[in-house]
């Protein structure tokens, strides 16, 4: 291997390992804040995918009526619920955030896909369209269960998703998409060697990203809400934190992080209904290797993950995956070795 | 997504309107010829079963009888399992009592088929490509095109445009496996040394790292055997390394969403597939021309709608194939009887230079195929269209 094949693996591991920054930090965020391994992830970023690729062919994305659909089941659950507390009263407000709120990027996206259109609306569309589906989700499946194990969370999410991929087939088919590059050009950096403009952005907004994160759990008082619950769920309660509030606010977050990384990769790789399980799988390992809490480390293994990935397809193209996934064995060996094992059942409560 | 469910339901409906009738007219009709044809019209394989459904439409507008005797055709749906296409071959032949069956999108279905076929002495006209032993299989022939005649194509059209040394890049699965052998097999004989074998997943996001390596070892060519849109990518990505060779496929690729997906990158790219892809464009004298557009207007009046697919054209070919054999083998047994199923495979097997859109047939006991050279042609894709390349 000379080395300018291995400077050109390097960059398209670091635009891969980028991807699964994102996807591994929205990960971690849901897990610290609900214990759910959020395994749809992925299937959320392939819809916002696949939503703009029907922008671009002319089609109103069946997306709209997913939203559509999940927010009346949303406010359904809702409205129930707060009937059988008596409390008839917050009920409007129910309608309107869990019915009126997800309709909003609806309509845009509906907006969106008129002809004549420019790409920046449909690009801002597409996000914001799947950026109600985890959330709704949440409330509708994980909810009722928020007490339930780690385990018994992890089969629900399981579930989910391929709920989620069987729609995506009904709603896309079988064929895999393109869309148009966000940024055209290639960047020179002497003898020949040449990065491209949609690399730079992957991981231009990979750090942009990362770091608005950092300032918003630092110094915005939702941010500080959401670390609060991660550490210590009752703690968090006793200072009037409502978990069932801030996961919601975690599951948003992470929908967003989700609907940006289906957008940004949309131009670069064919996306399929079901290939964001795949990604969803390989910021699942950057995720343990951050142990599931840690953001930073989470992001140096997605890092890692990423250049083994790309370095592993040069060696044995046919073993790429199987070598990524065995990262996973040493990591999981070190951790049992150095953690504290605790009973982790014990400290939750109802909320 | 609601055109296709229509099109599910008026086919299934069309089965179901087709079994009642079969079922209320059992005496009237007996003497009547019987296709029984199964096919996935749901599930994943749904989008190359429903072409073959269309296909099979179009057929029966085109040559609704044989020597003045009608033909029935009862179609099922195998939900793309090859268990309930081996139930559905049975229920073909024991309720239906069909005189031959057809079918079906997907290999292992197709084998199940057959194994039903052969226990039922009721002979299968495959669809696709079958990977069975003729000596076991008295009963079974196929009208697609076996892949070392595709793959042979191509490396014949490498060694006139004098490649002396070609890179592999295809799928880790039997797909890439198959043409990766036949590319072995037809290479060395032309002269050609095949660099690398490179693999990727159907599921793959990116191939660069393949490719890098491929590239490395510096191929005049290349040839991909990926199929669908994620056979796209080689070329994508030889694409962005900048690679000027020529890129070769082979026919499953010819599919109008590896062309969306493939975009500029599958310029000048050169495939084999069957001359139904570009009748419009053949020769006069090509023998699949004039039955090639009469078979784009039969499958328009049919189904209201242009074809785009190789795969109707398969359903088309297994009819005239079962047509002229039937034609021949009235003579000496009345339809409906296990005399006529043996008459009517003697008849498929002396099957001589019947025309169909996709090549010439001429089957023979001991082969499963029936198709030579006329069966292909080398087709360019130029601006996102398919154009012959004499």
């Amino acid at each position: 291997m000379s080395w300018d094949i291995a400077l050109i693996l390097g960059i398209d591991g670091l635009a891969n390992g980028a991807v699964y920054l994102l996807a591994g930090l929205g990960l971690v965020l849901i897990f610290s804040v609900t214990r759910v391994v959020f395994v749809p992830f992925g299937d959320v970023a392939a819809f916002a995918a696949l939503t703009l690729a029907a922008f671009e062919t002319g089609r109103t994305p069946p997306t709209i009526g997913l939203v559509l659909t999940l927010a009346a089941i949303a406010v359904l659950v809702e409205v129930v619920a707060l009937v059988r507390r008596h409390e008839a009263a917050r009920i409007p407000k129910a309608i309107a955030l869990w019915g009126l709120l997800p309709a909003v990027p609806c309509l845009l996206a509906w907006l969106a896909a008129r002809s004549g259109m420019p790409a920046a609306v449909q690009i801002v569309a597409s996000v914001l369209l799947v950026v109600p589906i985890a959330p709704l989700l949440a409330r509708i499946v994980f909810q009722p269960i928020a007490d339930a194990s780690v385990l018994v969370l992890l089969i629900v999410s399981l579930a989910l998703h391929f709920l989620l991929s069987g729609l995506g087939l009904l709603f896309f088919g079988p064929e895999g998409s393109r869309t148009q590059p966000l940024a055209s050009g290639v960047l020179t950096l002497g003898d020949g060697f040449t990065v491209s403009a949609q690399v730079i952005l992957m991981v231009g907004s990979a750090v942009v990203l990362s770091g608005l994160f950092f300032l918003v759990f630092e110094r915005t008082v939702a941010g500080k809400a959401l670390r609060a619950t991660a550490v210590n769920r009752v703690g968090a309660r006793l200072v009037g934190i409502r978990p069932a509030r801030t996961a919601i606010l975690a599951y948003g977050c992470a929908s967003l992080l989700a609907g940006l990384i289906g957008v940004l990769i949309a131009p670069v790789t064919t996306m399929y209904y079901d290939s964001g399980f795949i990604i969803g799988l390989k910021a699942f390992v950057a995720a343990i290797i951050g142990g599931l809490v840690s953001y930073p480390i989470t992001a140096v293994g997605a890092i890692a993950v990423g250049l083994v990935e790309s370095f592993a397809s040069f060696w044995s193209g046919a073993l790429k995956d199987v070598i990524v996934f065995s990262l996973l064995i040493p990591v999981l060996m070190l951790r049992s070795f150095l953690s504290v094992h605790s009973e982790e059942e014990d400290d939750e409560v109802d909320q | 997504m609601k055109r296709l469910i229509r099109t599910l339901t008026r086919c299934a409906t069309a089965a179901a309107a087709l079994a009642t009738f079969a079922a209320l007219l059992p005496a009237a009709q007996a003497a009547d010829l019987k296709v029984g044809l199964s096919v996935s019209l749901s599930g994943p394989n749904s989008s190359i079963g429903v072409p073959y459904a269309k296909g099979m439409q179009a057929a029966l507008a085109y040559k609704g009888e044989v020597n003045g005797r009608k033909i029935q055709l009862v179609v099922l749906d195998d939900g793309s399992d090859p268990t309930a296409a081996g139930r559905n071959a049975r229920k073909l032949v024991d309720e239906e009592k069909v005189d031959v069956l057809m079918g079906t999108s997907g290999v292992p279905s197709a084998i199940a088929m057959a194994q039903v076929g052969r226990e039922a002495k009721t002979p299968l006209i495959g669809l696709t490509p079958l990977l069975l032993d003729p000596a076991e299989n008295p009963w079974v022939m196929t009208v697609a095109q076996p892949t070392q005649l595709m793959i042979d194509a191509v490396v014949e059209r490498m060694k006139r445009n004098g490649v002396k040394s070609v890179g592999y890049i295809g799928f880790s699965d039997a797909w890439g496996d198959l043409v990766y052998n036949a590319l072995m097999k037809a290479a060395p004989a032309a002269g050609i040394t095949v660099l690398g074998n490179e693999r990727y997943a159907r599921a793959d996001a990116s191939v660069t790292g393949q490719v890098l390596k491929l590239l490395a070892l510096k191929p005049e060519a290349v040839m991909t055997g990926g199929a669908g849109t994620p056979g796209a990518l080689p070329f994508l990505a030889l694409q962005e390394r900048g690679f000027k060779g020529g890129v070769y496929g082979q026919h499953g690729l010819i599919n109008p969403d590896f062309v969306r997906v493939v975009g500029s990158a599958g310029q000048g790219a050169l495939m084999p597939t069957g001359p139904i892809i570009v009748a419009e464009q053949l020769p006069a004298d090509h023998p699949s021309k004039k039955i090639g557009l009469d078979f784009r207007a039969a499958f328009q009046k049919a189904n209201n709608a242009p074809t785009t697919d190789a795969f109707s054209a398969y359903s088309f070919d297994g009819w005239l194939v079962f047509a002229d054999a039937a034609s021949r083998a009235m003579a000496k047994a009345e339809p409906g009887t296990p005399e006529f199923r043996v008459a009517l495979r003697d008849a498929i097997f002396s099957t001589k230079e019947v025309v169909g859109v996709h090549g010439v047939y001429s089957f023979k006991p001991g082969n499963l195929y029936g198709v030579d050279e006329r069966a292909r042609v080398i087709v360019k894709l130029d601006n996102g269209q398919w154009k012959l390349a004499p």
